[in-house]
């Protein structure tokens, strides 16, 4: 049985602050002579610090910052903090109702205990190329609000992870929240995933769709992303363009099918082979499309 | 290091502890709170053996440290009985035999007690997806489930 205090001698060095504000946490981090991690949720991190994945010297813990840990609407817009759980995601019914693909996927991450506690922030800086919520929110247009030393700033979600385990942040940036943008009329997502039991299980490959359609029901603009066919979520530019201009009839579909497979450069493993993964692909980026298409038209 | 001072709320009473940083709530719980009906089975989030409640909110409580319990109120299986009246659902599983070794047993009672403080009447659907994130590896999931829906009916007055 794994025991933290028995495997990780040295976890006992580990500080642990709770600041209250963004500011502190980014000046702790940036401060820190060892390794340091953001605790929000700690579904991946406590797990990952167990098992001398990582032996951090320092947790800064991110759940008391009041901003971290809310859902704002402006204009249509949306701002989710990053340490928002699924849970609250859940509970959400303005933020279900106009982004149900990203909150779907977002709730597919582990169990209802999972949810209590994970987060999207965790999701997208766990850096794992199987993440369920970033193809979601890659989909959607996100970006997301980052804080550093240097200041704020603002990325594509699809701009952050750059490999399993690696992100494109600099020492002492916290990814603070996401952003939603105003959505035009017509538009709509949805997030599919495949595992091979219903629950309870870490994506073999996940899609994400987000399109809009002009009052005649043609396709004006589409974002294509692709989950664990990859070393990093994939935004599929050429997935997107496969609709655009067309009703997302079959032929459409098809394109779309053969751009989402042309992406992928997935690799072998217990959960599925390269050449499934990249039939799999396809087949989720089809349905996905349905799904949204059919949200689309109702408004 | 120094350890941190935590306050916290544990079935109602006032409690304070001192831990490390790497104590997990659930260790806590066991081996200085002496709530042992807390069970550890994978340690890892997958099992849900170690299920309580924070603030109302269903978690595992070896993915919590025990110092982010600060300020926060939690419940254990130790809450659920009112003195010797159990609680309807620890009733039910007891009538349904909806337990052999045990061991999941207090994680699957406050999985269920939370989903009936939210959902009053769930589908069966829904309480297997509720309690996807607790495993049982001896009686199998039907009594289980039976047993939690035998003890909405009941609460509900059905």
């Amino acid at each position: 049985m794994l025991n933290l205090r028995q495997i990780n001698k040295e976890a006992c060095d580990m500080r642990y602050e709770a600041p209250s504000s963004i500011d502190q946490a980014v000046a702790l981090l940036a401060s820190a002579s060892g390794e340091a991690r953001v605790l929000a949720g700690g579904t991946d991190l406590l797990v990952q610090i167990k098992t001398d994945l990582v032996e951090p010297t320092l947790l800064v813990d991110i759940k008391g910052i009041a901003e971290l840990r809310e859902i704002g609407e402006e204009a249509g817009a949306f701002r989710i903090g990053a340490a928002v759980t699924g849970a609250e995601l859940k509970e959400n019914p303005r933020l279900k109702a106009v982004w149900p693909g990203v909150v779907e996927a977002a709730n597919l991450i582990g169990s209802t205990q999972i949810q209590g506690r994970a987060t999207m922030g965790g999701n997208l800086c766990n850096a794992s190329p199987a993440a369920d919520s970033v193809p979601a929110l890659i989909a959607a247009g996100a970006k997301v609000a980052i804080v550093g030393p240097g200041g704020r700033r603002e990325a594509p979600v699809e701009d952050i992870v750059i490999g399993p385990r690696r992100l494109s942040l600099t020492k002492g940036e916290i990814v603070a929240s996401f952003l939603l943008p105003a959505k035009a009329p017509r538009t709509a997502d949805a997030y599919l995933r495949f595992i091979p039991r219903t629950e309870m299980d870490i994506a073999v490959v996940g899609c994400g769709v987000c399109l809009t359609l002009d009052g005649q029901g043609t396709c004006t603009a589409a974002r294509v992303a692709l989950g664990a066919v990859a070393e990093r979520p994939l935004m599929v530019a050429a997935a997107g363009a496969a609709l655009v201009g067309s009703k997302v009839d079959g032929a459409a579909l098809a394109t779309l099918d053969a751009a989402a497979r042309a992406a992928c450069r997935p690799i072998d493993d217990k959960r599925g082979t390269k050449e499934f993964r990249v039939e799999v692909a396809g087949v989720l980026a089809r349905r996905a499309a349905q799904i949204a298409l059919e949200r689309a038209r109702k408004g | 290091m120094a350890k941190h001072h935590v306050t916290a709320t544990v079935n109602g009473d006032a409690v304070e502890f001192l831990c490390e940083t790497d104590e997990t709530l659930l260790d806590v719980l066991r081996n200085q709170l002496g709530l042992t009906g807390t069970k550890e089975g994978c340690a890892t989030g997958d099992c849900g053996a170690c299920s309580v409640t924070v603030d109302g909110c269903l978690v595992c409580s070896c993915l919590m440290l025990g110092v982010e319990a600060n300020g926060k109120s939690i419940a254990t299986i130790e809450g659920m009985a009112h003195g010797e009246e159990l609680h309807p659902l620890q009733r039910k599983f007891l009538e349904h035999a909806a337990l052999q070794c045990g061991v999941c047993t207090p994680g699957f009672l406050v999985a269920a007690k939370a989903l009936l403080e939210k959902k009053p009447d769930p589908s069966e659907t829904e309480v297997r997806y509720w309690l996807a994130g607790n495993l049982c590896r001896c009686t199998g999931y039907d009594k289980i489930v039976r047993a939690v829906l035998d003890a909405a009916a009941e609460m509900r007055g059905a």
